[in-house]
This record gives structure tokens, sequence and C-alpha cells, in this order.
């Protein structure tokens, strides 16, 4: 039976913190995520290279370096905890075998460091969701199917802690919704389509983590509001859109926390702010320390309510200090010692340093705006007092947008001319979103595309 | 400007498709040469909708709107266009390589080319190297434009140009590439004749190489 979220888990913007989540996540080791420190996650890829069986041994030897590169390096900075999320490149969820083969060597090297030093570790592992290699997508059965799920099984069983997606049903329609600054599209892609995928795959995931007796950890928008920041960074769609995508993406998310999911959440998953707020579940963001991946505007932000502190992802390259991965750890380790410095200090210090955070980067962007505790956690409230995923997303299209114009009116952030008259725009197109779920998926149906998207794939 | 044709350059700017579509028609009634409609209607109106673009005026999805109405205009202009075999500025070939499922690059720059009047073949994602090598045979491409986003395809673009080399077709076409893990040096490594970092920058580039 699906949880059904319909009051916050945090109520008070004073108690929105970094750190500290209503529900921490317990480890076997005993690390708890959430319980009042806020620990590093490392995330690293490979350099420019192919993967197939002839590279097989140099992509073994480049995740040995990396991790035993970076286990060295939190050891020299007495971290006294920290998680690696190892998101796999496709080639090795196509190929689960060598999935599951990186896992294990990255759990063997955390088991050794925890052995050795006595540093306790978590293993995230996100396998990709190669569903989307069928065009469209074969989201329920087929071989991309059976090897994704395949590749959960098979990493669970090599020692992740932690499984998490960045699923993508839905996505087959909301990038050309993106890029075409359709609203009704882009709707109906996360509320309608991604959120019954939502619930199909992570039922699966769910059970896969009981089997195994693995943490269900969650599941980021990144394919959708990530996409969208990153075109707004490069000036092809107005950041106002980008935002209000942002926060169109809750409701998606939050399925994976009805079916199960328990934290922490995935790093780029910015909406994991209002899943935090609503399910009181830790999470992990990124932001100044991910630089190394994307630019952003969210940089110290971000930092205001994680439970991990992310670098995203780098590549192994050589810097003048070391590899990227090795100083990526290092970031993370000062950006977190700081933060748990002020909560030693006290909630008025990390309080304090979180407004910090806050004031520093809320004025300058909407997309940094609509991270603001305050803010998220009024908007948290109205899309969770809707029934449904149609419901909750139609309502964080309103109430984002109102919200908008509102920040405008006092100044809280400036618009320019040219993203005022896109916020009239999208306003016209919210305001003609229906109430009945059925009336809008009717009228989305002669607009689709079906060489793009198979509903019958989403029940529809 | 002759009335007829600011309308329809006034028309593409604003993305009033069915508006640009009467007006070339009204156009050609008038008796006026279908390349004179095509470059000083249409073109140079998304010319100046290139211009808005990079003013940061417009985004991409108006840029999208004001494209559609060139094609609105376009097939009503084309039965004249072909009658006075007046060609495009050139043919593209476009894809995402094999292995990589990202699009949304690669659609921008088919879409910008477009507006600059190349005759656009996208092939999609995940694209063989055999699949680039037939479209260049068949459509007799001037350029072949390939995209890759992660660093582990990347390296496939390099198996494309081995494989339009390996049909004799490399004299033929220029090879441009791009995606957000490339770099010019890496271009030049893997034999292209190009690489552009964003999509408006593409156009130019391949006009560029056609000259």
């Amino acid at each position: 039976m699906a949880k059904k979220y319909q009051e916050l888990a945090i109520k008070d913007p004073t108690d929105f913190l970094f750190g500290v989540s209503p529900y921490p996540v317990s480890l076997k080791n005993g690390l708890t995520i959430g319980g009042g420190k806020v620990y590093p996650e490392i995330n690293f890829t490979l350099p420019g290279m192919g993967i197939n069986p002839e590279t097989m041994p140099e992509v073994r030897d480049q995740y040995a370096q990396m991790i035993g590169d970076v286990t060295k390096r939190a050891a020299e900075l007495h971290a006294d905890g920290f998680s690696v999320e190892y998101e796999l490149l496709p080639d090795l969820t196509l190929n689960p075998e060598w999935g599951a083969e990186i896992t294990k060597l990255l759990r063997e090297k955390l088991d050794g460091l925890a052995q050795n030093e006595a540093i306790k570790t978590c293993l995230r592992v996100t396998p990709n969701d190669i569903r989307e290699f069928s065009r469209p997508p074969l989201l329920r059965h087929g071989k991309f199917v059976d090897d994704m799920f395949r590749c959960f099984e098979l990493c669970a069983q090599a020692g992740a802690d932690l499984l998490a997606i960045e699923s993508t049903g839905g996505k087959e329609i909301h990038d050309d919704a993106i890029i075409k600054g359709d609203l009704a599209a882009s709707v109906f892609a996360l509320g309608i389509l991604g959120s019954r995928d939502m619930k199909f795959l992570w039922e699966k995931i769910v059970s896969i983590c009981k089997r195994y007796d693995v943490i269900p950890s969650g599941d980021s928008a990144c394919g959708f509001g990530n996409t969208a920041m990153v075109l707004a960074e490069q000036h092809y769609i107005p950041r106002i859109w980008a935002a209000l995508i942002r926060v169109m993406t809750v409701p998606r998310s939050l399925v994976a926390f009805e079916e199960g999911a328990v934290g922490p959440n995935k790093d780029c998953a910015y909406e994991g702010v209002y899943i935090k707020a609503i399910t009181g579940a830790p999470i992990a963001l990124e932001g100044a320390e991910a630089a190394c991946a994307h630019l952003s505007p969210i940089g110290n932000i971000a930092k205001a309510v994680p439970d991990l502190w992310s670098n995203e992802s780098v590549q192994n390259v050589k810097l003048l200090a070391a590899s990227a991965p090795t100083v990526s750890m290092e970031q993370l380790i000062y950006a977190t010692r700081l933060m748990n410095k002020a909560a030693d200090k006290g909630k008025g210090s990390a309080l304090a340093l979180r407004d910090l955070f806050i004031d520093s980067d809320s004025a300058g962007d909407v997309q940094a705006y609509i991270l603001r505790p305050d803010v998220a956690l009024d908007l948290s409230r109205q899309i969770i007092a809707e029934p449904t995923a149609y419901l909750r997303t139609r309502k964080a299209a309103l109430a984002a947008l109102d919200c908008f114009r509102k920040a405008q009116e006092k100044r809280e952030i400036t618009l320019s001319r040219v993203e005022l008259r896109w916020l009239d725009a999208l306003s016209r197109q919210a305001d003609q979103l229906p109430d009945s779920e059925e009336e809008f998926i009717a009228q989305m149906r002669p607009t689709l595309d079906p060489a793009k998207v198979n509903l019958s794939e989403y029940d529809l | 400007m002759n009335k007829n044709l600011a309308a329809i350059y006034q028309s593409v700017v604003e993305g009033e498709s069915s508006q640009t579509a009467k007006k070339v028609q009204e156009a050609l009634d008038e008796g006026i040469n279908a390349e004179v409609i095509l470059n000083e209607g249409m073109v140079s109106a998304m010319s100046e909708v290139g211009r808005l673009f990079e003013q940061g005026e417009y985004f991409v999805p108006e840029m999208l709107i004001s494209a559609r109405a060139m094609q609105e205009g376009l097939s009503v202009l084309k039965p004249a266009l072909a009658k006075a075999e007046v060609r495009s500025t050139g043919k593209v070939v476009i894809g995402t390589v094999n292995g990589d499922l990202h699009d949304i690059g690669k659609n921008l720059v088919g879409m910008m080319l477009e507006g600059a009047a190349f005759e656009v073949i996208d092939l999609g994602t995940d694209v063989p190297p055999e699949r680039f090598v037939e479209a260049i045979k068949t459509n007799g491409a001037q350029i072949v434009a390939i995209s890759a986003l992660l660093t582990t395809t990347m390296n496939n673009m390099k198996g494309v140009i081995q494989a339009i080399c390996a049909a004799g077709l490399r004299k033929n076409v220029k090879i441009i590439v791009g995606g957000a893990p490339l770099s010019a040096d890496f271009a030049q490594s893997i034999g292209a004749d190009g690489y552009s970092a964003d999509a408006s920058k593409a156009v130019a580039l391949a006009k560029s190489l056609i000259a």
C-alpha cells in the first residue's frame, strides 16, 4: 500500500537545516545520515574512454585508482565518515556484470578503510535508466528493462548500501516541452507520464532492496529539472521556466517515497529540498563544489538543508595538486567540516550559517529563490494539499508562478523585462490547465507523436 | 523593401505561421522571384531572429516559433524554388553517435541550420557509423554534424569519421562535431573539420566550411 503524504514532516523553517532530518537513515555499519552531521558524498567518473571488453581492464584500474585516492585523502584529513556515489555509465548498466564488478571493487576498498582507519562509509549505487535506448521507450518489458533490473540486483548483491536512479519516464516528450516552452506538455510528462512510471519502477526497486537488505534511496528528476537548468545557463530558455520546471518535478519525485524510498535522496535532485520538507527523509545536494561538473546559480543556497554534500561528478584527470576526484574529496570534506562545526556550536550558529548560504544566492536567480527553506515549505504545503500527482503538478505550476510574481513585487528577486514577459506567458498557459485529469489527458492525446511516446507503457 | 516581402519578414520574426504562408503566396502572385522571397523575406528574417537571440531578447522557444513560420512559408515556396532551380544553402546530415541518447543539442543545431536555409537530414540518436555513411550517399550531403554528450561515447565519433573515409566519401563532406565533453583539440585529433561550442555558432561554422 503506497504511503500518502498529506502534511509536511518539517513545518517550521527554523527546523529546516543541514544535517538534521526528522527521519534519519542508518546504515548497517552505524553511519547515520540526517542524524546531526553533514557527510561528504563523492562521485567520480572515467576520463574520455570507451567501455568494451578490451578496455575493461583499464576501466577497473581507473576505478581502483579513484577509490584508492579518495579514501587516502579522507584518511589524511581525518574525515569521520563519507559516502561514495557510484553512478554507472550506460555501458556498465547495459552489461550488468561489469556494473556489479565495479561495485564489488569499491565495496572492498571501503571495507578496508573502515577496518584500517575506522572511517564509516556509505556506498550509493545508481544504475542508469537504459529503458530509453528503445525509441519510443519500452518501460515495462524487453531486454533493456530486464538488464536494468538485473543490474540493480547484481549491484545490491555486490555490496551497495543504497540504490538510486535518475529515471526518465516522460522525458521522451519533456525535452521538446522544455525547448518549446510548452507548459502543458511539461505537466503531462511529469504529472501524468513520469508519475505513473515512477510508481511502476519504484515498486520493483523497493522490492529488490527488501530482498537484499539494501536501502531504497530516491530518484532524481535530473533529466527534467537539470536539463532545464543547464539550458537556462546557456540562455536557451528563460530562468523562470527552468525554476518552474524544478518545482513541477516535486510530485513526480515524491512518488518514489510514496512507494517506499527512504532517502538520502540523490544529490542532483534539487527538488530534494521539497522532498525533505514533505517526507522528512535526508537528502544529498550539490552546489559550489559541483562546479567541476556544471555551472549552477545555486552554489551556496544548496548548502542550506542537505544531509550529504556532493560534487555531482568529476572526471579522473590529473590536476596540479592530485587527481580531480581527490581534489573534490578534499573540497567536500572542508565544506562539510564548516557546516558541522557550526552545528557543534549550537542551533543558533547553524541557522546563522544556513542563512548566510541562503542570503548569498537567493536574490540572484529565481532558481535559487525557490530553494529558500521558507519558500520550499510554503510551496510544498500547497502541493501536497492536492490528492493526485497531476493535480499536485498543476498546483506546483500555479503556486510557483504566483510565488514568482509576489517575490518580484516584494523585490526579493529581480526579473528582467524578458523574463517578466515569460512569467505572463507561462501564467496564461497554467491558467488553461483543467482540474480534471481525464479532461487534460484527452486534451493532450492529439498533440502527442506516437513515434516518440507509447502511451500504453503508462497504462494510458 | 517590397510591401509583401516586408510582411513576410515581419511574420517570420514574430512567428506568425499562417501570415507567412499567406504573404509568400501573395508575393508569388505578384511575380516576385522565389529566390528573392526566400533570401530577403525569410532567411534575412531568421538572421534577425538569430540577432535577437544573441542579444537575449529571444530564447529558443521563440526561435522555434519563427522557424516554424519559415517552414510554413517554404512549403508554399518550394514548387517555385524547384522550378527556378534554386538550391538550399547546403545539405547537412546530423545525428548523435552510437551509444548516446542525448538529442537536445543536436536538435537545436538542426533547427538553427534550417533557419539558415540548410536542408537538414536528422538521423536521430544512437546512430551507428554505417547510417551516417548511407545518409551521405543517399542525400548527397555536403556536411555531416555529429553530436556526443558522454565521455564514453565521444570517441565513437572517430569511428564515424573512419567509416566515412573507408566508404571513400571523406573528400565529399565537411565534418563538424559538438557536445559538452568535446574541445577543438579533440575535434582536430579525430580528423573533424570543425568544432562548435554551442548551437548558435554551428551555423556560422557550417557556412564557413562550404563557402
